[in-house]
């Protein structure tokens, strides 16, 4: 057999910087090759900022991790070069179905909206997630992009100085030192990095298990996700089953708190429950089982001076919601302009700081939504799962219990409302592209708004003429003229009862300010502000 | 916004509360629990607006005895 994650992408190889005898000194050492680490390497090397990657291991992830990835890391995807490959192969699903005890208490068409290039979210196994990254690398690297990566190069020792960081890296052929102007440490959930600052991590921990097996079976399952509350086959706990590619299947089993994990583990045990669940006559292969329990946390601050958090290091979530991967995405999103604007000189270290504003922010809003799932799906007290059981009692029945139903909300953008970087808004447009919001995507003639944005910052004027060649604070922005005319979608989303509308549009294509007419003196100010500069 | 009725709203405050208490007749504790809180739930829907939600939540904390449960 030889998966995807049993093919070493990325083989240790001796490097020169091992052999030189003073430690060589890097703009940018990432620690990590996750789907955080590759994305935050893809998104700077396309900026042409240089990027070393040190990964203890040599391959993609394996066994049972992230599988839902939502749409706004698809749009991400889409910037970093590498969407097509992962929409082509993810499974997208729209139906979602409730069982209570033995009986269906009620289906939900997700009724994903129209106008956006990519769907709700898919369903792909992490695996090939970080493929599809690692691939995008190798074009990166072939099109002599400064990007590197350096497989089975463990970070032992970190030295953290005013002005930059030092590194103590353990290879198969002895140790080697590497100092760096900049460390984004996206080494997960159990970041050494933060161990060895001695940096906090705290938040809640939920005593439950979970066995989450990948199965592989021929089955007729609809592409569907079926949650099930207090099951025959599961009683008093919880149960998931979602689709992936290739007919593997998701499966995951609430255990409770006081379990035999390795006895729960074996296929002996695994498989029988299974059975009950899916059926006596259905085949199917473990492809893989793990028992996990479920952390709420996140690191105080995610900017340590030169030292910066990213992903699973700097916050975890409980897996309902899909939030983990999913808003890891959105910080390399945040992080990698700013960084490379800050290596150029063309704007202030300060501007690192709305890093951490921004995506404390996006994980507080993460920790909140995968909590209240947490909190549904595994009541804490006799009355919390008397009211939680009340409101599948009554869902059965009444449309309106349903959205009090919380068998994990989707991941969607945090909104950088009140943001250090937002100008403040101007009055009569619509509420969902306010300053701080991700844009919203449109078609724009026979493609798509998003993709018609610049790397930089752009300039979006519906309905409204503005120079060609814009060149605002010593920037030159792009520009992007658009009609809402015959474009009711764009109207609703950027101008509402407006005429016309000018949008000013960061490169993590979030909305930094907006007027109902063009002003050059409002767009530079906000384009200084957006940059921490004033 | 309308605020919290804090006076006499109810026309058959006796007929009501009987009403009230029949539906718990027969029932074990966890059934009676269970119809309390459906009934909370469809209340809670019904008057929807989340201010008075909360003034309500508060009343019914701030309204327990004395060093039972005080907020
Ligand atoms: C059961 C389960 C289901 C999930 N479902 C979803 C989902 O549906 N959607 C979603 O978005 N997320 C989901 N997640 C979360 C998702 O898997 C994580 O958020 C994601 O993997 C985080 O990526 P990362 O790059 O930050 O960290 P990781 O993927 O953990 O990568 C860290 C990397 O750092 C490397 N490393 C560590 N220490 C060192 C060192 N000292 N030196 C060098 N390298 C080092 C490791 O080798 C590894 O490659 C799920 C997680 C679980 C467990």
């Amino acid at each position: 057999m030889n998966k995807i994650f049993e093919i070493p992408l990325y083989p240790y190889a001796r490097h020169p910087d091992q052999d030189a005898t003073h430690p060589v000194r890097h703009k940018v050492i990432i620690i990590g090759a996750g789907p955080v680490g590759l994305a935050a390497a893809i998104d700077l090397a396309q900026r042409d900022v240089p990027v070393v990657v040190l990964d203890d291991n040599d391959r993609v992830s394996f066994g049972s991790r992230a599988i839902c990835f939502a749409k706004r890391t698809l749009e991400i995807l889409d910037r970093l070069g590498c969407g097509e490959a992962a929409v082509e192969k993810g499974v997208t699903w729209n139906t979602g179905r409730v069982f209570f005890d033995e009986r269906e208490i009620y289906a939900f068409d997700l009724l994903p909206e129209d106008g956006h290039k990519r769907p709700a979210f898919i369903n792909l196994q992490q695996y090939y997630f970080e493929q599809f990254l690692f691939e995008r690398v190798q074009q990166l690297v072939d099109a002599g992009k400064p990007i590197e990566i350096r497989g089975r190069n463990r970070v032992e020792a970190i030295g953290a100085h005013p002005d930059h960081v030092r590194l103590e890296i353990e290879t198969p052929e002895g140790s080697y030192e590497l100092h760096s102007d900049w460390l984004i440490a996206c080494d997960g959930a159990g970041s050494p990095t933060r161990r060895m600052m001695g940096l906090d991590f705290v938040g809640r921990v939920f005593e439950d298990n979970f066995l989450i097996a990948d199965v592989v079976m021929k089955a007729d399952f609809p592409t569907e996700r079926w949650f099930w509350f207090d099951p025959p086959f599961n009683r008093g706990q919880s149960a998931l089953l979602h689709r992936q590619p290739d007919n593997v299947w998701r499966i995951d089993l609430q255990l409770g708190c006081d379990i035999d994990r390795e006895a729960e583990k074996r296929p002996e045990r695994v498989i029988p429950r299974l059975k009950e669940m899916l059926g006596e006559e259905v085949e199917f292969e473990l492809e893989w089982v793990s028992i996990y329990t479920f952390q709420c946390r996140r690191m105080e601050r995610f900017r340590h001076g030169r030292v910066i958090f990213a992903g699973d290091a700097a916050h975890q979530v409980s897996p309902f919601g899909a939030r983990g991967a999913n808003s890891g995405l959105q910080d390399v999103d945040n992080l990698c302009w700013k960084l490379a604007m800050v290596l150029e000189g063309q704007a202030p270290e300060r501007l690192l700081d709305s890093y951490d504003w921004e995506r404390v922010c996006g994980a507080d809003e993460n920790i909140l939504n995968s909590t209240r799932s947490t909190d549904f799906i595994t009541p804490k007290s006799d009355i919390s799962k008397v009211f939680r059981n009340a409101v599948l009692d009554l869902a059965a029945r009444h449309e309106f219990a349903r959205p009090l139903v919380n068998s994990g909300r989707l991941s969607v953008p945090c909104v950088y409302d009140e943001g250090p970087l937002n100008t403040e808004d101007a009055t009569g447009l619509p509420a969902r592209t306010r300053p701080g919001a991700p844009v919203v995507d449109a078609p724009l003639g026979e493609g798509w708004l998003l993709d018609a944005l610049g790397q930089g910052f752009t300039l979006l004027a519906v309905d409204v003429s503005i120079p060609e060649d814009l060149t605002l604070a010593g920037f030159a922005l792009t520009t992007l003229s658009v009609s809402a005319e015959d474009n009711p979608t764009l109207r609703a989303r950027y101008l509402g009862d407006a005429q016309k509308a000018i949008y000013l549009i960061r490169p993590d294509q979030h909305v930094a300010a907006r007027w109902t007419d063009y002003d050059a003196e409002a767009v530079t100010a906000a384009l200084t502000h957006a940059i921490a500069k004033a | 916004m309308s605020d919290l009725k804090l006076t006499r709203n109810l026309q058959d405050p006796d007929g009501f509360y009987a009403n009230l208490l029949a539906m718990h007749e027969g029932l074990s504790k966890a059934e009676s629990d269970a119809f309390n809180a459906r009934l909370i739930l469809i209340m809670a829907n019904h008057i929807g607006d989340e201010q008075l939600l909360a003034r309500a939540l508060h009343l019914a904390a701030e309204s327990a005895p004395e060093g039972r449960h005080g907020l």
